[in-house]
């Protein structure tokens, strides 16, 4: 259309309008907008008729109604009568509680495995490729059945738990950790650790303008970790030691009190994290090697250790090739997530499953699944965006 | 994804296909020549494929008995396995002409799911089975708080469940699946301490763990499980004919007739009985239906009455060996009442 639109504008030779390339292109654009828009029309209004026809009920409503089923595993109070609304809403959360540790744990596997794989060391090389050829070339359902069936379930009941060190307890129905419950002054705790986040920021703030300026170095790292690390637990020390423990305890059926995360959650959380790891691993080696040999040996030129020039050549430029590719990684752990299903792990997909069976409202349901898992793609994607203008070559 | 998919395809099936679906379902199903039948995925006793593969049990039978009225041909069936979650999308999208599986009869699958129940082939109620090796002492479902309990999603059952032991003031701990298989594994493997689903399901799953004497079923039934056969909304001609195979079925027990003695009652002068077989002079109960005025008799000829039904898939003459008990015929103190035909 633009050199269309220029040759009009020069010459303007006398044509029919017919023929006219830019009448034409905007006739085909309405054309295609009113097809669309009736199509859509035609969708909608034959949907309601036929539903009306079908009597199934229709409309947001059923989202106030009571659930009346209750789910496992819920970061927020939940009961059997909470609404259809809140039950969605667990799930989701649960879907964002998988997907976030998800990441998380496959991004560190990732870069170590990606980074392994370059090693020198054979061992440690051969050991990275065939993990990541063995999880790369295996569907993720199977990698979650693994972990279900295979680890996680074949593990003591809970009379005979294995026990582990600092009370804590692993069998058939998850890994059971002792509970922290704190006492009065916790807050301050809480606040003496934000206070040394926002400190640990300044300190590095005022530390890169002084090294800018004068050149001389400051020791960052362990500055920051003594803030972080030192003022809450002197906070801990002045409140007197607020915190005691619940530890988990034999019952008739199970293990009571503590923390509990059940086998669902974990071979979800693992066979995400592993599997999506090995894709990771891969994009980071060749984010690394994509990085020229020249950046290397011109930094070794100019005296940088192998450390820094790593740190401050090699994987900075490395992360712009891998940014993109990594973006989609998570888009993709995300919605595998959905595979929760298969083992009972009550996310988004399984509690709107049954709220759909139980109200029969299928399109407002699979409407608001895929508004839910649109919108966390969006959401992963643009902050990944973020990041990565973030680390674009910023020309000086 | 999968799921999402299955139910996206669901909803647009519905959206776009629904017309037909509410047109007559005798008249697809004559030209498609066999009734697509949705069943359990595997429940023995209601409907679970056999050695040979071929599918059996009480449920699978009403799937054949309906054929059999409309082509004297009890194979003219399909069936398509479904899961508790699916079953309803199934049957409301057309994918299913008929869904015969442990579906309980509840006023909001009734109305609000746009179905019909057309009877209730099997009276039953919600119970719980332990392993009573694994847990001795425990001989009642009050005993049950703080444990782990397995049920399928998408069930009664899981509404039941928390129900009771809200009731009860007693907590559990919910482990749900979606496919039949999963819990049973899960149960069987020790996840949960609990399985809980209808009576007539606890009976026949336990047959399929890997040591069945070690369990037992609970005496408490927690609710009213009444399962039957279900159509969707929009066509009474096949609403009928889906609830009077079922009544024939009922009848022809009541009356004595059998696939043993069914030759020799189409003789037979009791004008009950003729009326039913549609041996009557000049009758149109079958034609008004419209089906040939046969079609009880195909019925009976092919699958049995009610009885022969009952004791063959989940009767004295199955491993499961259930006893009547309620779904006796109401002359023999149950609750089995067919309507009268006439
Ligand atoms: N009657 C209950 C529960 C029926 C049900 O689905 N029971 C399970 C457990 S016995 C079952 O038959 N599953 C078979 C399958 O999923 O294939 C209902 O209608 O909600």
């Amino acid at each position: 259309m633009a050199t269309q639109q220029t040759i009009a504008e020069g010459a303007a030779p006398r044509v029919p309008l017919l023929y006219d390339p830019r009448v034409r292109g905007i006739a085909y654009q309405v054309l295609v907008f009113v097809g669309l828009f009736a199509f859509v029309y035609w969708i909608i209004g034959n949907t309601a008729a036929n539903l009306q026809r079908a009597n199934i009920a229709s409309g947001f409503g059923f989202l106030q109604g009571r659930a009346g089923f209750d789910i496992g595993d819920s970061l927020i109070q939940y009961s059997s009568d909470s609404t259809y609304g809140r039950a969605l809403v667990v799930g989701f959360l649960n879907t964002l509680r998988v997907a976030i540790f998800g990441i998380i744990t496959a991004t560190i596997v990732g870069f170590l495995v990606g980074i392994g794989r370059l090693s020198k060391n054979w061992l440690i090389n051969r050991i990275c490729l065939v993990y990541v050829e063995v999880f790369r070339n295996i569907p993720p359902l199977l990698v979650i059945f693994f972990w279900y069936f295979g680890v996680l379930s074949v593990l003591p009941l809970p009379r005979d738990s294995i026990a582990l060190p600092f009370g804590s307890y692993l069998n058939s129905r998850g890994f059971y950790l002792p509970k922290f419950l704190w006492g009065e002054g916790a807050g301050l705790i809480a606040l003496a650790f934000v206070l040394a986040l926002v400190f640990a920021w300044f300190v590095r703030r005022w530390a890169y303008k002084r090294q800018m300026a004068t050149g001389e170095r400051f020791p960052v790292l362990w500055t920051s970790v003594g803030l972080i690390v030192g003022l809450p637990l002197l906070a801990f020390i002045v409140t007197g030691f607020p915190l005691s423990f619940e530890f988990p305890a034999l019952s008739t059926f199970n293990l009571r009190g503590g923390v509990q995360i059940r086998p669902e959650f974990l071979s979800l959380y693992l066979a995400l994290s592993f599997y999506t790891a090995a894709f990771i691993a891969e994009i980071v080696r060749a984010g690394v090697l994509g990085v020229n040999r020249g950046q290397t040996e011109a930094s070794h030129a100019l005296g940088l250790r192998s450390g820094p020039t790593l740190r401050l050549v090699v994987i900075p430029q490395a992360l712009r090739i891998i940014i993109p590719p990594l973006t989609s990684q998570y888009l993709n752990l995300t919605k595998n997530s959905s595979l929760a299903v298969a083992i009972g792990y009550p996310d988004l997909v399984a509690t709107g499953g049954t709220t759909l069976n139980q109200t029969g409202q299928a399109i407002e349901i699979v409407a608001i699944w895929l508004i839910v898992y649109l919108g966390l793609s969006l959401a992963t994607a643009g902050f990944m965006n973020w990041y990565n203008a973030r680390m674009a070559l910023v020309e000086r | 994804m999968k799921t999402i998919l299955k139910a996206l395809l669901g909803s647009a099936v519905v959206a776009l296909l629904a017309a037909p679906a509410s047109a007559a379902t005798l008249d697809d199903v004559k030209a498609k020549g066999h009734i697509q039948c949705g069943v359990s995925t595997g429940l023995a006793g209601f409907s679970a494929p056999d050695n040979a593969g071929n599918w059996t049990g009480l449920d699978v039978d009403f799937c054949r008995a309906v054929a059999a009225a409309v082509f004297d041909d009890p194979n003219a069936v399909q069936f398509t396995p479904l899961s508790a979650k699916e079953r309803f999308t199934a049957l409301q999208s057309g994918e299913v002409d008929l869904l015969s599986r442990n579906t309980t009869w509840t006023i909001s699958r009734d109305t609000a799911l746009g179905l019909n129940f057309a009877g209730v082939t099997y009276y039953d109620g919600q119970g719980f089975m332990i392993n009573a090796k694994k847990l001795q002492g425990i001989n009642s479902a009050l005993q049950l708080s703080g444990a782990a309990v397995c049920v399928q999603a998408g069930t009664t059952t899981e509404l039941n469940l928390a129900d009771y032991f809200k009731a009860n003031n007693m907590e559990y701990n919910p482990v749900v699946f979606e496919k039949l298989e999963e819990v049973n594994t899960a149960y069987d493997s020790g996840r949960c301490d609990v399985y809980t689903t209808d009576q007539s399901g606890l009976y026949a799953i336990r047959l399929t763990l890997s040591s069945p004497d070690d369990h037992i079923v609970l005496p408490e039934i927690i609710s009213k499980e009444p399962l039957g056969p279900v159509v969707r909304h929009g066509d009474d001609q096949w609403f009928d004919i889906v609830k009077w195979v079922y009544y024939a079925l009922l009848n022809a027990e009541e009356l004595g007739v059998s696939q043993a003695n069914i030759e020799e009652s189409m003789n037979s002068d009791k004008p009950d009985v003729r009326r039913l077989l549609g041996t009557e002079d000049g009758t149109k109960l079958g034609s008004d239906l419209g089906l040939t005025n046969d079609w009880a008799a195909r019925v009976i000829k092919h699958v049995g009455n009610y009885g022969e039904m009952f004791e063959r898939n989940v009767g004295a003459d199955s491993p499961l060996k259930i006893s009547r008990g309620v779904n006796a015929l109401w002359t023999k103190g149950g609750l089995q009442y067919g309507m009268p035909i006439r």
